[in-house]
This record gives C-alpha cells, sequence and structure tokens, in this order.
C-alpha cells in the first residue's frame, strides 16, 4: 500500500544524517509501544477471566440475598419495605475511585465506603423479625461488597480494551507508514548523492584532461618560442658585428 | 479523581430495591433520589429518563439495574460509552442472571473464545 512512499527531501548529507536520526527514534519507539501493548494485553486476558468467574457466582449470591429478604418480608411487617422508602435517607454505604497504574494506563478501582457517621442499626419501629432483617441486611451488605468488586473489574476491562486499541493503532502506524516511509527516503537520499559524486568525479577528470592538454599545448609553444629566440638572438649578435665594423672612417682599427 | 465519595445507584424491581436501602446505600435529599423502583405499570420513557439523570450526574459511581429493566432500554444502554458511573446489569428475583444478555459478559465470552 504505501511500500515505495518517501518524503520530500533535500538530498544532502545532512539531511541525511537527520533521517538517519528519525529513523532510529522510530523504531525505539515501536520496540518500546510493542511491549506496552503485551503488557496491557496480559493484564487483560487476566482480568477477563476474573470478571467471567465473579460474574457468575454473584447470579447465584444475588439468589441467596432475594431469597433472605423475602424471609425477613415474611418473618417481620410485610409493610416494612414501605417504611424503609418513607425515612429520609442519607447514604451509608458510598464508594470512593482510585487510580491504578498498568504500563501507564491509569484503571478507576471501587473502594467500599461506609459512613459511619449516619445512623447504623434503625429499628424500624417493627414488634418481630427483627433477627431476619438483621440477618437480610447482612446478606445484602456482602452481596454489595461483590457488587462493587464487580464495578471495578467492569471499568477496568473498559478502560483496558480502550487503551490496547489505541496502543495497537500507533505500533501499527509505526510498523506500515513511518518505518517504510523513512526507510525509503534514506534509500532516496544516498542513492541521489551515490549519483552526485560519480557526476562529480566524471566532471573532475573531464577538466583535468582538458588542462594537461591544453599544458601540454602552452608547453610547445613555449618550447618553439625559445628556439626561435636563440636564434634570433646569434643572429642580432652577428648583424651588430657586422654593422660595427664597415664604413666607419674614424675607426681606425 | 473526585475527593468526595460517590453515591451508588439502583433501577430495578421493588425487592432489589428494598435490599438496597437496607444496605443503607439508599440516598434521598432535595434533588431527587437514587433510585428508582421499575413495576410492570412503569413507563419505559420514565426509565429512559431516570437512567439519563443518573448517568449524568457526577456524583454517581455505580448504577446497577436488574437485568430485565436493562432489557427494556437496551438501546440506550448499547450506545452509553461512558467512564462513569459503571453499568452494573444484576439479576432480579424473578428473572434469573442471563450472561448472554449481559452487554459486557458477551464481550468477555467472546474474547475469552468461549
Amino acid at each position: 500500500m504505501s511500500g515505495n512512499q518517501r518524503e520530500n527531501a533535500f538530498p544532502t548529507r545532512q539531511v541525511l544524517q537527520i533521517y538517519k536520526k528519525k529513523a532510529k527514534g522510530a523504531q525505539k519507539g515501536y520496540d518500546l509501544l510493542k511491549k506496552k501493548s503485551d503488557a496491557l494485553t496480559v493484564r487483560f486476558r487476566a482480568l477477563l477471566k476474573q470478571i467471567y468467574s465473579t460474574k457468575s457466582s454473584m447470579g447465584d449470591e444475588m439468589k441467596e440475598a432475594s431469597f433472605s429478604l423475602a424471609e425477613a418480608v415474611w418473618a417481620a411487617d410485610s409493610k416494612f419495605k414501605y417504611k424503609l422508602i418513607d425515612k429520609p435517607m442519607d447514604a451509608r454505604i458510598r464508594v470512593r475511585v482510585q487510580n491504578d497504574n498498568v504500563a501507564g494506563v491509569r484503571l478507576p478501582v471501587f473502594e467500599k465506603m461506609t459512613d459511619q457517621s449516619a445512623a447504623a442499626a434503625e429499628a424500624y419501629g417493627l414488634a418481630r423479625g427483627g433477627k431476619e432483617i438483621e440477618k437480610c441486611t447482612k446478606k445484602w451488605t456482602t452481596l454489595f461488597e461483590n457488587l462493587i468488586q464487580l464495578a471495578s473489574l467492569q471499568t477496568s476491562f473498559l478502560a483496558l480494551d480502550e487503551a490496547i486499541k489505541v496502543t495497537n493503532r500507533r505500533v501499527n502506524a509505526l510498523d506500515n507508514v513511518v518505518i517504510p516511509r523513512t526507510k525509503n527516503t534514506i534509500k532516496y537520499i544516498e542513492s541521489e548523492l551515490d549519483e552526485l559524486e560519480r557526476e562529480d568525479i566524471f566532471r573532475i577528470k573531464k577538466v583535468l584532461e582538458v588542462k594537461r592538454v591544453k599544458e601540454a599545448v602552452e608547453r610547445s609553444e613555449f618550447m618553439a618560442f625559445q628556439d626561435d629566440a636563440a636564434a634570433s638572438s646569434a643572429a642580432d649578435q652577428a648583424n651588430m658585428m657586422n654593422a660595427y665594423d664597415t664604413k666607419d672612417e674614424d675607426v681606425i682599427f | 479523581m473526585a475527593e468526595v465519595p460517590k453515591l451508588l445507584a439502583v433501577m430495578g424491581d421493588e425487592d432489589t430495591v428494598t435490599g438496597f436501602l437496607l444496605a443503607g446505600a439508599g440516598h434521598r435529599d432535595a434533588r431527587s433520589a437514587n433510585y428508582l423502583i421499575v413495576d410492570g405499570k412503569t413507563k419505559t420513557s420514565a426509565i429512559v429518563d431516570k437512567f439519563k439523570e443518573l448517568t449524568s450526574r457526577d456524583d454517581v459511581g455505580i448504577l446497577l439495574i436488574n437485568q430485565n429493566v436493562a432489557e427494556e432500554i437496551r438501546e440506550v444502554l448499547n450506545l452509553y460509552d461512558q467512564m462513569y458511573p459503571t453499568i452494573l446489569e444484576i439479576p432480579s428475583k424473578d428473572h434469573p442472571y442471563s450472561a448472554e444478555k449481559d452487554y459486557i459478559m458477551k464481550r468477555v465470552m467472546h474474547m475469552l473464545g468461549k
């Protein structure tokens, strides 16, 4: 798909260095991200197993809790449900969100928090069935602890799923797009530089040749000139002598 | 994250909500309550409205919902993609837990290859 694409780079040695560094960086980034993805996936698999087993057993717990509620209703006043709802209420059980960190991904974890300040054991104004109600309350409270844990697992599951998707996208992008492009760019620059070098060598050779030829010509011309000069200077001397010798009566010799 | 502990919320049948209140997770103040009792007469639109209200509050951490109620608003649930609050599907007295219907369980089982 993008096998032969490269970036538009001006082919110089400096640019080559820059791209070589980029390739190294991309490779390192790829290795790191792959490690992160693997770590996340391992945690994810473990999480899956936990969720599966917890949710499956939760079904049974729920049944038990409902049963004990039915018991309480039967033992006590069936209207206590409504009494419960009528009261003004402040939640005694709450959850606090804490952050767990796995390979750089923040996973939310729920922690049960019981607000002790609110009134704990209330009578609900009932004559009988207090013990059943207490048992029921206990059952439901335990159920809640498990439900809260299950909720933590679920949120972690969703968060991890998202994180793994994002990381894998980046890994694939590096592997299939960035690294091949950079490598192709490097190849291109290197081949261009080679070509330029070859042209250079050729040009230099040609220039040297021309120079040599020129030099040879100059030298031969110079030699010829020298010969001529030597010959003509000898002739000149002779002429000068001759001119000196004749036709002057004043010269006695 | 938030320093103030978050509430739990529940949308389900009478028994589920009673157990919820009995355990002490019920909360009602001037604004509204963190629970909704759903019975045969409750309209789907009311369920959807309460669901939207509870999920837009940022002081609700977990939303428990009976599976049969979840089925009624399945389309809305499928579009839900917030981190908070977490939606937990729980069985009710009359409707035992069915893993196939639970959105999260379906994905878990699929990934485990079951």
